[in-house]
């Protein structure tokens, strides 16, 4: 079977959960052997793992006519794809785009992340996508996240062929339900569009039916996985605070979506009651700042840091320093990186109100808004060893049964019945 | 002839409310009074109080032939002693017929059986007493906390002085054996034990309304034909269960009391006879032991003690909990006392099961078992400092357990030895009687006669001065102290002896 799927973000060069996920989505349906993935990404580095899969660089593919030799093409993007990729591509140009912003080989120029032009960017995308649905050969049109789905639309016109939807995030989980209204109408007319929507939890399931009015019988619950660790990162040794401060940590941008706030205001009750704990607020964020003057207002910041923006390793060697990981998200439509505590080997709580709580049992669940709650849970892992052991033993083992294998097979399932519609 | 032992169990404990750690120190009240109240009066109405109007019309239908026996925990009596009088009023009335024994088990519905023997003792004196002042009779039969048994349980209970106990019919015990016959402790062939029939009272009491099950719709005279259809020599069927599950397992439009009520007069077609636990303790004897190395309960599947100590946090819980049990006893305050025994309580420890078995377990406001953890903990924490300022955490349990050995044979050294001088005493006082009459004749004969009495009256004054039982402390000095009253003991009694001895003479 034969996937053309529609990507923002790939590893190594990522910015959020969504680069993580398609790379573990892609994997696991390569896994299946019969498949042949296809994935479009707007900026490829070139370093991507390309063993499994196709990756067709959008920045790469000419949407004007350039007369240009071999040779040129080679010495231009021969680091990101082939250049007899470029010129079968070339041959499918459809429609007259000389008034676009064009380079020397017909190509548009994209930033790969998420700029101030970022309309602007999706709709170029979705023009390139044009010319690739018209070269490439596919069985089924699978966009992830609301940035490619009009990409999707336009591929499925084209080609006529089924069109699945992956909805990783919804608006209203990055808004705490004031929406943009521009997001929400290409959220909605993707949605519209798609023969089938996948989504990360029966969270964004309901949201999904509630608030963008689906059919539920077009939606199905794809739970994202995690990766077994790298033997590098599983090496990182973790400290033994028997006896000393016990580590408190919440890592991820903070912004609205993850309740940085309530992680404060549940250290403050814990610090007020003991002194053997310190929390430590990793990442960064519009809230930041806010974040930095509540805890000093609340008189604990000597024992409430803020470490900063962490990459690649940092992040789990502050996992494995860690006693506790606590997500406290708003909403959050699954949230990895409980997962990635949890195989590191550090007990988590997560609020209820976090996909990933629909999966996970060897960790605490608690109501994002229920400070009380919370710091109890934190100092409960703290104080009492045999829960800190349990959740640690069962959490590691839980978490080794969620794979992308299986979500890969689940995956092909849908395709099989989106076909076969 | 057969004969069916019914049985049911009254207990409801105490439910905890929440309680985070920064109550710690600051709350001494640990109890969800609210949800007591409710469940408590939920429960007798829906269950207990049609069940036991059921027993009494039966009892009053069937004379002396239909019997029932029940076990009331103590944190049970007390909540319904609270928020549901009638129940204890009617088993009153039920108790006043003469067709019911109540039995014996732990106060507090707890694990002590498993972690303190003393504990242990103690925690089933006090429901046996509860019983007596409620009922007029002491238990001679004991079931413990959700039929917990092993071989050295037994041994524990049969020393406790008690006929018989009930445990499960489990069948990796029983092996080819049948429930069916009364055995005996393997360490105390004393100690007679009556096992529950597991499929005759499950299907009372889990699966009676359950419409997929092949013995659906149960009725009473295919349940008494079962009985009777059994081997000739299977003579005793022990149906044992909660007195909920007549009620709230099963509910009353499954019709359950109708065929609880029809169970007699079925029976009585059969000639199979009803009877109570300590009858057949009496009537019966034990073909033979029953070696339980492992211990028993009648909950899941595996029948022991995985629901309650299956997991390390459940072991943290209940080895801290325990872990104070001595100081408890030695505080012997009131309110520690009373929060002991409501921290027991074996359902505390059910809530933080994380078998897979128990996904559809009740765990009343706890989301999971983590937060029944974390919850039992934090009252455990205040718990814990509240006996410690009683009784100080320094003294580590080493020395605790040597002061305590101390005071133990201290205590029994003087019983010993109060008894020797009571008996001295009387002996003495028979003397002096027979020393009396002595004088008598002797006046009748107007002979003069020594006066020998000065010396047994002074004996008298030091026995009435004797110090009263040591009380139990921690302070050295105060060991040294009841050591010298001891050694006071010890002189007077060598005084009481020389004078015995001179009386003799």
């Amino acid at each position: 079977m034969k996937v053309l799927m529609f990507g923002w973000e790939y590893p190594p060069h990522i910015l959020g959960g969504l680069g993580t996920a398609s790379y573990g989505i892609t994997k696991g349906l390569a896994e299946q052997g019969d498949m042949e993935i296809t994935f479009c990404l707007p900026k490829p580095w070139g370093d991507e793992d390309k063993s499994f899969l196709n990756i067709v660089a959008m920045n790469a593919v000419p949407i004007v006519w350039r007369d240009v030799n071999y040779d040129y093409v080679k010495g231009r993007i021969g680091n990101i794809m082939d250049p007899n990729e470029y010129f079968a591509l070339r041959d499918h140009i459809y429609a007259d785009f000389n008034y676009m912003n064009v380079n020397d080989l017909g190509c548009m120029e994209f930033s790969g992340r998420y700029p101030d032009n970022l309309h602007e960017e999706i709709n170029n995308y979705s023009i390139v996508a044009g010319v690739v649905a018209r070269q490439q050969q596919f069985d089924i049109i699978h966009a992830h996240d609301w940035l490619t789905y009009p990409a999707g639309i336009h591929a499925k016109q084209v080609s006529g062929k089924p069109l699945c939807i992956h909805v990783h995030a919804t608006d209203f989980d990055r808004s705490r339900g004031h929406v943009n209204p521009t997001v929400y109408s290409i959220e909605k007319n993707g949605m519209d569009y798609a023969d089938c929507i996948m989504c990360v939890s029966e969270l964004t399931r309901q949201t999904v039916i509630n608030q963008y009015h689906q059919d539920p019988r077009k939606c199905f619950t794809v739970h994202n996985a995690v990766y077994p660790l790298k033997q590098e990162y599983q090496d990182i040794p973790r400290p033994d605070h028997h006896g000393k401060d016990k580590v408190v940590t919440f890592l991820g941008r903070i912004t609205m979506q993850k309740g940085p706030e309530y992680f404060v205001e549940a250290a403050n009750m814990v610090l007020h009651r003991t002194h053997n704990i310190r929390f430590c607020m990793a990442g960064s964020g519009d809230m930041m700042d806010a974040m930095i003057y509540l805890a000093a207002e609340r008189g604990i910041a000597d024992r409430f840091h803020f470490p900063g923006f962490m990459r690649g390793k940092e992040v789990y060697q502050c996992l494995k320093d860690s006693d506790v990981y606590v997500m406290p998200s708003v909403s959050e439509p699954f949230g990895i990186s409980p997962l990635e505590a949890m195989q590191c080997g550090t007990p988590s709580i997560i609020s209820k109100q976090s996909g990933c709580a629909e999966i996970l049992d060897n960790c605490i669940k608690v109501d994002y808004w229920d400070i009380h709650a919370l710091a109890d849970a934190i100092y409960s892992i703290c104080n009492n060893d045999s829960m800190f052991h349990y959740l640690q033993e069962e959490g590691k083992n839980e978490v080794d049964q969620i794979t992308w294998e299986k979500v890969g097979l689940w995956i092909r399932q849908l395709y099989e019945q989106t076909i076969n519609k | 002839m057969k004969t069916i032992c019914l049985y049911f169990e009254i207990h409801q404990i105490i439910h905890l409310k929440r309680y985070r750690f920064f109550d710690i120190g600051t709350d001494h009240y640990y109890y969800d009074d609210y949800e007591n109240e409710r469940s408590i009066s939920d429960i007798a109405d829906r269950s207990y109080m049609p069940a036991l109007n059921t027993f009494l019309e039966m009892i009053k239908a069937n004379g002396k032939f239909f019997k029932v026996a029940f076990s009331l925990s103590g944190v049970g009596i007390e909540q319904l002693e609270v928020h549901a009088p009638q129940v204890l009023e009617k088993l009153q009335e039920l108790n006043d017929t003469g067709c019911v024994e109540f039995l014996a088990e732990p106060y507090s519905h707890g694990l002590s059986s498993l972690a303190n023997e003393e504990t242990f003792a103690a925690d089933v004196k006090k429901q046996c007493e509860k019983i007596k002042e409620y009922f007029g009779k002491k238990p001679t039969v004991l079931r413990n906390s959700s039929l917990i048994y092993s071989d050295d349980i037994g041994g524990q209970v049969a020393q406790m002085g008690f006929k018989g106990m009930m445990t499960e019919g489990a069948k990796h015990v029983l092996g080819w054996k049948s429930p069916h016959y009364v055995y005996n402790c393997a360490i105390a062939p004393n100690l007679k034990l009556l096992l529950r029939d597991i499929n005759l009272s499950d299907d009372i009491c889990l699966r009676f309304n359950n419409s997929e099950w092949d013995g659906y719709p149960l009725f009473a005279d295919n349940y008494i034909n079962r009985i009777a259809n059994l081997p000739e020599e299977d003579q005793i069927i022990n149906v044992f269960m909660e007195l909920s599950a007549l009620g709230i397992a099963q509910p009353l439009s499954s019709n359950i009391l109708e065929f609880i009520k029809a169970l007699p007069a079925c029976a009585k077609m059969k000639g199979i006879t009803f009877s109570t636990p300590s009858e057949i303790c009496m009537k019966m004897k034990s073909v033979g032991n029953l070696d339980v190395p492992d211990t028993l309960s009648w909950v899941d599947e595996e029948r022991d003690v995985s629901s309650w100590l299956g997991n390390p946090m459940q072991r943290e819980a209940f080895n801290k909990l325990y872990s104070v049990a001595d100081r408890v006893r030695i505080c012997n305050d009131p309110r520690i006392n009373q929060d002991w025994d409501y921290l027991q309580a074996s359902n505390n420890f059910r809530f933080m099961t994380t078998k897979p078995s128990s996904n559809s377990l009740d765990r009343g406001i706890y989301s999971s078992p983590f937060d029944a953890f974390t919850n039992y903990m934090n009252v455990l924490g205040d718990f814990i400092n509240r006996v410690n300022s009683l009784y100080p955490d320094d003294i580590d349990n080493d020395e605790l357990n040597s002061l305590l050995t101390t005071i133990k044979n201290q205590g029994d050294e003087i019983e010993m030895k109060t008894k020797e001088i009571t008996r001295l005493q009387t002996k003495l006082e028979k003397m002096q009687a027979a020393e009396d009459k002595l004088k008598a004749k002797v006046e009748k004969v107007k002979t003069v006669s020594k006066p020998v009495a000065s010396k047994p009256v002074a004996v008298k004054e030091t026995v009435v001065k004797k110090p009263s039982a040591p009380k139990p402390s921690v302070k050295k000095q105060k060991t040294n102290k009841e050591q010298t009253a001891q050694s006071n003991i010890v002189e007077t009694q060598t005084e009481t002896q020389s004078a015995v001895k001179e009386e003799k003479k």
